[in-house]
């Protein structure tokens, strides 16, 4: 085959290629696993890749049927598979080997996908940078001096550099679409037990989510298809109401669009904003109405959220403890080997999320703290109910800003848990999450938030496919522009 | 202060993690405002509201009881750091 160009090329586009006879599963494998390996600007989108085991995945996809058979895929890290190894981000889990695959990923087995190897994550999914990996930070392609987002920043800078046609990602407060948002791709959050989350190690069992990260919102509604039902081996997950489809209509007649106060106050970057309004006024344009709502409890739920989700992390990663599986640091007594393990196994942001979690719910503060959370929850759910009687999509922004620099927030962990304040809510409230690139400030990545009640998946999907069209974004980053027609980049 | 450094020891014995008097003293600090940060939702008037159990209507998933193949044994101990005879090996649970 004539090399293909991978800079730009989506799942769609890979697709094409395979049933055009262009390209064979394993010649498109090796090509991305070369590019990969060139990493020529030291993106750092995977923490491991095998072509061994990417080689007999696509193998086993020559023969397999289906339209996706063959289409290479990143797999975040934080989804157990069997022929790989998963880490999460974390030295704790180094060299662990799970002897099962999710359940999301046996899905896109299923369908003939062929994981190029494991994207890179913030720890455990816990960052808004990629800043916290055990395996090193990722980079923005469109700028290697800032971060991608976190926690999927692998995922998303794979899909943004074209080191993968696609990935799929986790959202436990954001960590689908911020950082699809600061690097310039689609990614969506589904509803709350949507895509079963066996096999996903646990972060916040009550608001993790897997999802696609795609360049277009049509591969987005694919990857949704591939992974979405109901699990036994996950007794929370429902599977989506109906089959996904999205409606391509170049027009949004009828349309309401809600836009909260809260989500463009001064918390956000006024250059962010000015990109919304400029989206608002082509979706108006297109025959979309905005209406003013208002989420009254939104503010609360960056606070909501750092004790709920610290507190649930604290119970799940108790598992790691040097007995059953990963690292040991060796010690003459039982508790000792336990405190060693855990203190150099864990980052400093796990410990402290854990040391939050742990006072959370310790004697005398649980009801302080992490039940009064759940009850601010309630309220941000009602916020939304109500807020759905005036509107059909909630939208704003993703991230209060574009990508920051790499260090700039990592001395401070309230500025950097403020990166999800658009996003929180959403998680905490179950609802499904999208963003797409809209617009460029000071040459990076805005991302467009669209929020739908729970189940409302296809209307998420198209109203982004109208908007995706008006928007006209090119995915691919200015930089790797010229560089990706050469082959290069 | 929120949060003292006795505290900050006491949480990480409950949490099982090893930290030193210097470790103390700057996870006192962090926490400390991370804390602050949260405590605001004490501002909000929350008598009679309920706390959220779950984000769904979910109610009553039961799963037929029925035998299904697990785990066989080398599996299970495949990823273990210390086997002795085929069994999870830990160091004496009292010093």
């Amino acid at each position: 085959m004539s090399a293909p160009d991978l800079t730009a090329l989506d799942a769609a586009g890979a697709a094409k290629l395979l049933a055009g006879g262009e390209a064979t599963a394993v010649e498109l494998a090796e090509a991305y696993l070369e590019r990969i390996a060139a990493d020529s600007d030291g993106i750092n989108a995977y923490i491991h890749v095998d072509a061994a085991a990417t080689g007999a995945q696509a193998e086993a996809a020559s023969d397999a049927s289906g339209p996706w058979a063959g289409v290479p895929i990143a797999t975040k890290d934080l989804l157990s598979t069997s022929d790989m190894p998963t880490t999460c981000g974390s030295r704790i889990l180094e060299g662990f080997r799970p002897v099962y695959d999710a359940t999301a990923v046996a899905a896109c087995r299923q369908a003939g996908l062929v994981s190029l190897g494991k994207a890179n994550m913030d720890e455990f999914a816990m960052g808004s940078s990629n800043e916290t990996s055990y395996f090193g930070p990722v980079r923005n392609p469109w700028d290697p001096s800032r971060v991608p987002g976190g926690s999927s920043g692998g995922s998303a800078a794979a899909v943004a550099a074209g080191h993968a046609p696609w990935a799929l990602g986790s959202d436990t407060g954001g960590s689908i679409r911020q950082p699809a948002a600061l690097c310039g791709i689609v990614g969506l959050k589904p509803t709350y037990g949507a895509v079963s989350r066996f096999g996903l190690v646990a972060f916040a069992s009550s608001l993790d989510q897997v999802g696609p990260m795609t360049r277009t919102v049509d591969d987005c509604a694919v990857l949704l298809s591939i992974i979405a039902g109901r699990d036994p081996r996950d007794a929370t997950s429902t599977g989506l109401h109906e089959p996904v489809e999205v409606t391509r209509s170049e027009r949004l007649d009828g349309v309401r669009l809600g836009l909260p106060r809260q989500f463009m106050d001064e918390g956000i970057d006024p250059q962010v904003r000015e990109v919304i309004d400029a989206n608002l006024r082509q979706a108006v344009e297109l025959g979309a109405a905005v209406v003013d709502i208002d989420l009254p409890h939104a503010e609360y739920a960056l606070s909501a959220y750092y004790l709920i989700a610290p507190a649930e992390a604290s119970a799940n990663l108790a598992r790691f403890d040097g007995v059953r599986y990963g690292l040991r640091v060796d010690a003459d007594d039982i508790t000792s080997m336990y405190e060693q393990t855990r203190a150099e196994g864990f980052g400093p942001e796990v410990q402290r999320r854990i040391m939050i979690g742990t006072y959370a719910l310790s004697s005398g503060y649980y009801d302080a703290f992490y039940g009064q959370a759940q009850k601010v929850r309630t309220l941000i759910a009602e916020d939304f109910r109500r807020a759905f009687e005036r509107c059909d999509v909630i939208v704003g922004p993703t991230s209060p800003s574009v990508a920051f620099g790499v260090g700039e927030r990592m001395d401070d962990p309230l500025a950097m848990y403020a990166s999800d304040i658009c996003t929180i809510p959403v998680n905490l409230a179950g609802l499904p999450g999208m963003s797409i690139p809209s617009g460029l400030v000071d040459g990076l990545p805005v991302g467009f938030q669209l929020i739908g009640p729970a189940f409302s998946e296809n209307r998420l999907l198209s109203t982004a496919w109208t908007l995706e069209q008006a928007f006209g974004f090119d995915t691919v980053p200015e930089r790797l522009r010229t560089a990706g027609a050469a082959g290069a980049g | 202060m929120t949060i003292s450094a006795d505290d900050v020891r006491h949480v990480a014995r409950l949490a099982r993690l090893h930290i030193t008097d210097d470790d103390a003293t700057r996870i006192t600090g962090e926490l400390d405002r991370i804390l602050d940060h949260v405590g605001r939702i004490a501002e909000l008037d929350l008598e009679g509201v309920e706390p959220t159990t779950h984000v769904l209507d979910l109610h009553g998933v039961h799963a037929a009881d029925e035998p299904h193949e697990c785990l066989d044994h080398d599996e299970a101990i495949a990823n273990a750091p210390r086997v002795t005879d085929g069994q999870f090996s830990v160091p004496r649970m009292q010093s």
